[in-house]
This record gives structure tokens, sequence and C-alpha cells, in this order.
């Protein structure tokens, strides 16, 4: 009897594995080309001589889900824009590991994945990037992405890539302090540190060159995923005032909720949050990580393999800020954004963080 | 900078933050008290509690019904609750490990669910505010207390009522005599099994309430991993308030209450690193622990599978 229990154990936590693996087998659907075929593509090759060529594969591993309107995201969505641009799944496959909050089945994934010959593996976290110093120079022969990150470690194979969140944060700033009519605003952040911390510091940078007066509430609320606690922080700024919120990380879904109950504006990053609240929203810094990954890709193709970094922004269209079509943004607001990208784009305006 | 922690408005924000916080936690850990108090650990909350976030809101939003909501999440719970009795209590399995088991069961389906069903994140128009004439209008009493949705009522409501059922009623008798003494009860007549079976589907209903009131009520999203440790935080109150109702409500409280104080001391600005800031709910509930664990004694029949001796 005990026995028995013990099987059951065992077929309870199998399922989660299981639930992992119908998700790896949904990416295969999705690029079209299931592992099976990709593997027997060599021999079709030699019986059908215009068989297409080998298609560029990459395999991505991410912290969060594909679907979480931030971080993870915002790398699914630019390897779908590859995609795209490269002529569908047979010139290009992607496949994914999501939810790898764990390092250590990260590293183990990373491993996997370079050692199935994939063209590009993106460890798409910078706490990967232990592991992935140990991995990179076992596969001297395979690419290695990660991000986000200036350092390559000195690696031949490993590019790094790093978002300028202050930029797109700055441009939230500003057009943000022309809405405020409380001149309080509230920030929901998630851990001190990274692209989070550059987002927030650009982002006070914007208010406060425009306007002096505004006080920006903060609030690091310690953590990535509890999205109760970001959804009473969002309260909290409202209650001592804020008219406007902004935040990132993928817990922020409950600030959102709380900003549209109260009607109060949203100002979005890493992906494009409209969708969840398509009245307050106002506009949405977007990472656009598919310009590193065509300079990654091509480099590849010409044989070199890693040892750069490359750092996304609003001059190279690595971010682009996205406003809400369906948010009746003033004119003279608009041209004020505009002027503000274009300052940054061409250098006439520097952003000084703390 | 710190007498503004004392303004009216600030101190309004800070308790009605942590009544609410506290509602999630109140449902969970009145429910685990019950199993507890059977004998029986229960460390599936959180994935019970998951499974309830995404059946709720996933009813929710295809239906547009909120009571049928709340209701997927109640039978997705007490689901969850027998697989949890069955082998518990006929298997024997060890009770933390399969609770663990439990756990993942329930963070992996009601992830795959939500990959499958729903695929992005979204929203759902949630259990609005409730406006009680006269109460909600008592200057600052009323923003506080009476200014809340249904499921944060529901939640208060419970502890006098879990109170009343461990301690006035014959069934609380059983219950309590089962997690103490399972030879005595049995002996007596009293069927552990059946006591068992019900103290743990009562627990895991509770449990997806807990998870409704995250994502029909308090949140109104279902994101993956919403809870992030939720439940275990409620397994861990079940401790704090020595296995009494109006201890549980307590520790939620103050837990709450110093998460909701934390958040305004940074809105505030008081140089606070947030490190520190965030730490304080944990930290302080550790040490309130450590001051008073010697004064309680937990079932003693928690964790042991019955075993009849004939």
């Amino acid at each position: 009897m005990k026995k028995f229990a013990w099987i059951l154990i065992f077929v309870l936590a199998f399922s989660l594995v299981l639930g992992a693996c119908g998700e790896l087998t949904e990416t295969n659907e999705e690029s079209g080309a299931p592992e099976a075929a990709t593997e027997a593509a060599p021999e079709a090759a030699t019986e059908a001589p215009a068989a297409p060529m080998e298609p560029f594969r990459v395999a991505v591993v991410m912290p969060s889900a594909i679907n979480d309107l931030a971080f993870s995201q915002s790398m699914y969505d630019a390897l779908l824009r590859v995609q795209e641009d490269m002529g569908g799944a047979d010139a290009f496959e992607i496949v994914y590991s999501e939810n790898m909050f764990v390092v250590d089945d990260a590293a183990a994934a990373i491993r996997d994945y370079a050692s199935q010959g994939f063209d590009l593996v993106i460890a798409h976290g910078s706490q990967y990037g232990s592991s992935l110093q140990e991995i990179a120079p076992d596969f001297p022969d395979t690419s290695f992405a990660w991000g986000t990150t200036v350092d390559t470690f000195g690696q031949p194979n490993i590019f790094a890539y790093e978002a300028a969140s202050q930029e797109g944060g700055y441009v939230n700033g500003v057009v943000a302090a022309s809405l405020t009519t409380s001149d309080i605003m509230g920030v929901v952040g998630p851990i001190e540190t990274g692209d989070a911390k550059l987002y927030v510091d650009g982002f006070k940078a914007g208010v406060l060159a425009t306007n002096p007066d505004i006080t920006v509430n903060v609030n690091y609320i310690g953590s990535f995923s509890d999205v109760a606690l970001a959804s009473e922080a969002a309260t909290t700024h409202i209650s001592a005032g804020a008219d406007v919120l902004t935040g990132t990380a993928q817990m922020v879904v409950g600030a959102i909720g709380k900003a549209e109950e109260a009607n109060v504006l949203w100002f979005g990053t890493q992906s494009n949050q409209t969708s969840l609240a398509p009245s307050i929203v106002v506009a949405s810094q977007v990472y656009h990580w598919e310009v590193m990954l065509h300079e990654m890709i091509d480099l590849i193709n010409s044989g070199t393999l890693g040892g750069q970094s490359f750092t996304a922004n609003l001059a190279n269209g690595g971010e682009v800020v996205e406003f809400n079509p369906d948010y009746a943004l003033p004119a003279d607001v608009q041209a004020l954004a505009d002027e503000t990208i274009k300052g940054i784009t061409d250098g006439t305006i520097t952003i000084t963080l703390p | 900078m710190i007498t503004e922690l004392l303004s009216t408005t600030v101190l309004i924000g800070i308790l009605a933050s942590g009544i609410r916080l506290a509602t999630p936690y109140l449902y969970a850990a009145i429910g685990e008290t019950f199993g507890q108090k059977s004998g029986v650990l229960n460390l599936g909350v959180e994935g019970q509690m998951l499974l309830g976030c995404f059946a709720a809101f996933y009813v929710a939003l295809t239906t547009g019904n909120l009571w049928l909501g709340l209701l997927a999440a109640m039978i997705v719970g007490a689901a969850m609750g027998l697989a949890m009795a069955f082998v518990t209590v006929n298997l024997r399995a060890q009770q933390g490990i399969s609770g663990i088991g439990f756990y993942l069961f329930g963070l992996g389906m009601s992830d795959l669910l939500f990959q499958r069903l729903m695929g992005t994140v979204e929203t759902v128009k949630g259990f609005q505010r409730i406006y009680i004439p006269g109460l909600s209008d008592i200057p600052g009493i009323g923003e506080i207390f009476f200014n809340q949705n249904i499921l944060v009522y529901g939640a208060y409501l419970l502890v006098p009522l879990a109170w009343f059922v461990l301690n006035k009623t014959t069934l609380g008798l059983k219950i309590r005599a089962v997690g103490e003494n399972p030879d005595a009860a049995d002996s007596l007549g009293v069927s552990v099994a059946r006591v068992r079976y019900f103290t743990i589907i009562l627990g895991g209903t509770l449990s997806g309430i807990a998870g409704a009131s995250l994502s029909i009520a308090l949140l109104n999203v279902f994101q993956q991993n919403m809870t992030s440790g939720l439940g275990f935080i409620a397994v861990a109150l079940v401790y704090f308030g020595a296995w009494k109702p109006v201890g549980v409500l307590g520790g939620a409280l103050l837990f709450s209450m110093v998460n909701s104080l934390q958040l305004w001391i940074q809105v505030l600005g008081i140089p606070v690193p947030s490190d520190i800031a965030v730490m304080m709910p944990y930290v302080l509930t550790i040490l309130v622990l450590v001051a008073t664990v010697s004064r309680v004694r937990a079932p003693s029949a928690l964790t042991k599978p019955f075993e009849r001796d004939d």
C-alpha cells in the first residue's frame, strides 16, 4: 500500500514534467520543424537536390513565460519577428524553455541545446551568466548570447546584449510629467538592480527634467512574481495621490489592474502592455531585440561566434516607444515626446543617472 | 518624515491595505487549521490555491459570472483535497512529501491550463467593493473596514465561524479528538478516516476560495505562479496562530499590516533601503514566533497516519 502511495506521488510530480514537455512540443509545432524532421534533413537533402537550405536554429532559455507581457515576451516576440524577416519557420527555427527560474535547470537546458547543435543559444537572464561561462568553452562551435549585460567573459563564442532602458524611461517620464495634474507619480519596481533600476532612474530623470516640482514615489517590492504585493503597492501610490503610475517586470500586471480601476495613467516597459488596460496605458517602451539578433546572426554566418556586446537603444531601433493608439494624447505632448526621442537619438539630450 | 507615517491618510491606507492583503492568508490558513487540528499537514495549499486562482479566473472570464468562478474554484480545491485525503488517509503516505507533490502538481497544471486555454495575461472585472449605507460613510473606519469586496468580508466572518465549529460543536470535538488521540477517538466510534476526509476537503475548498480571492476579487488577473509562496506563508501562519482561528487572524493581520507599512515607508521616501523594507514582515514574524513558541503544543497526531491496531 505504501509503495503505491510513492508511485502516486511520482505520477503527480511527473505531471509537472509532462506539462513542460507539452510546451516544448508546442514550440516545435510553431516552428513547423519537429525535431525528428530536422534530424532527418541531411538524408532528405541527398535524395532531393532541390531541398531548401538548412534552417538557422535558435534556442532560448527564459526565466519567466513567453507571454509575461514583460522581459521574456520581449525576447520571444523579437525572435518571431526575426523568423518573419528571414522567411518563416523553414529558414529560422525557434525552440524555447520558459519559466527557467531555477538557474540549475536553465544551465542543464543551455547545455542540452548546445549539444544538439543549435546555431545560437540565448541565455535570456543575467542570472545565467556564471553557468554560461562554464558551458561555452565546451562548445567552441556554438554561439551563445546572454543578457542583459555587457560582459562576454572574453569568450570568442559569447555575445552580450543589454538595453539602455533609461532612454525609454526618460521619454515615458517626459510624457508623464506633461499629463499629471496631481504632480505625484508612483513607480512599482521589482528589485533595485539591472534594467529595472535603469528604467526607474531614467523615468525619474525625464519627469524631473520636465517639471522639477513633481514628486516621484518609488517602491521596490522585492519580487519579480508577487502580483498581490505589486497590486497593493499600486493602491498605496494611488492613496498617496499619484495620478500616473509605471513599473517594470512581470508582476506589474497586478499594478496595471489597480491603475485601471482607479482610472490613473500607466506607462509600460519591456513589452507593449496596452492590451491589458487599453483605456489607461499611454505608452510602452518595447525592446526590439531583433535588431541585435540580426547583427548576431550575420556575424555567425560570416564566422564570428561572439566576443561582442550590443546595446538596444532608441537610436538603433532596439528600443521603441510604442504609443497606445486608443489613448488620445494631446498633440503638443506627442510633439514633445517625438522631440525627446529625437534628442536622445541624436545626442542633444543626455540622461544623467544618479 | 516619520511624522508623515502618522498622518490620517497614511494610517487609513496602511490598515485598509493590510486588511485586503490578509484575505487570501485567512482563507488558506483557516482551512489548513482544520486539517492540522485533525492531524493532517497539507503542504499542497499553494498548489490548491493556484488551481483555484485559475479555475475562478477562467470560468469568470468565459461565462462572465463571478459566482460561477468562485464555485469552480471551490470545486477544484475540493477535488484536490479529496485526492490529498486519499493519499494521506487511505494510502498513509508521508504527509510532507505528498503535500509538496500536490503543490508541484497545482503549479504545473495551472500553468499548463493557462498556456493552453488562454495563452496571454488578461483581466476580468472582479467582485467590486460593496458600499454599505451608513457604515461605509464613517470617517476612517468606513474606509478601512467597510469599503472592501465580498470575499474580504467573507474571510473575516470565517474566523468566528471556524472558532465556533472547532470549539462549540460535536464535529469540532471529533476533529480535535482525531488530531490529539486517534486511537481513543476510534475506540469511541469516531471514524478517523471520515473526519480527516472532511477536514482535508474543507481545507482544499477554502484554499480554492483563497485563490479566487486573488484572481477575481483583489487582483483580477491570472499569471503563472501568481501566489508566489503565499500558500506556504499560510501554513506557517497556522503554527504562528497556535492552531487557533483567532491566532491565525492575528498572525495574518500582523504580517499584512507590516507589509503594507513597508510599502508606505518606501512611497513616503523614508530612507530605508528597499531590501531592508521588504524583509520587515518576515523578520517580525520570525521574532514573534521565537518569542511565543514555547507556549503552545501542536496536535499530538499531526503528520502521523492512523492505523488501527486490530
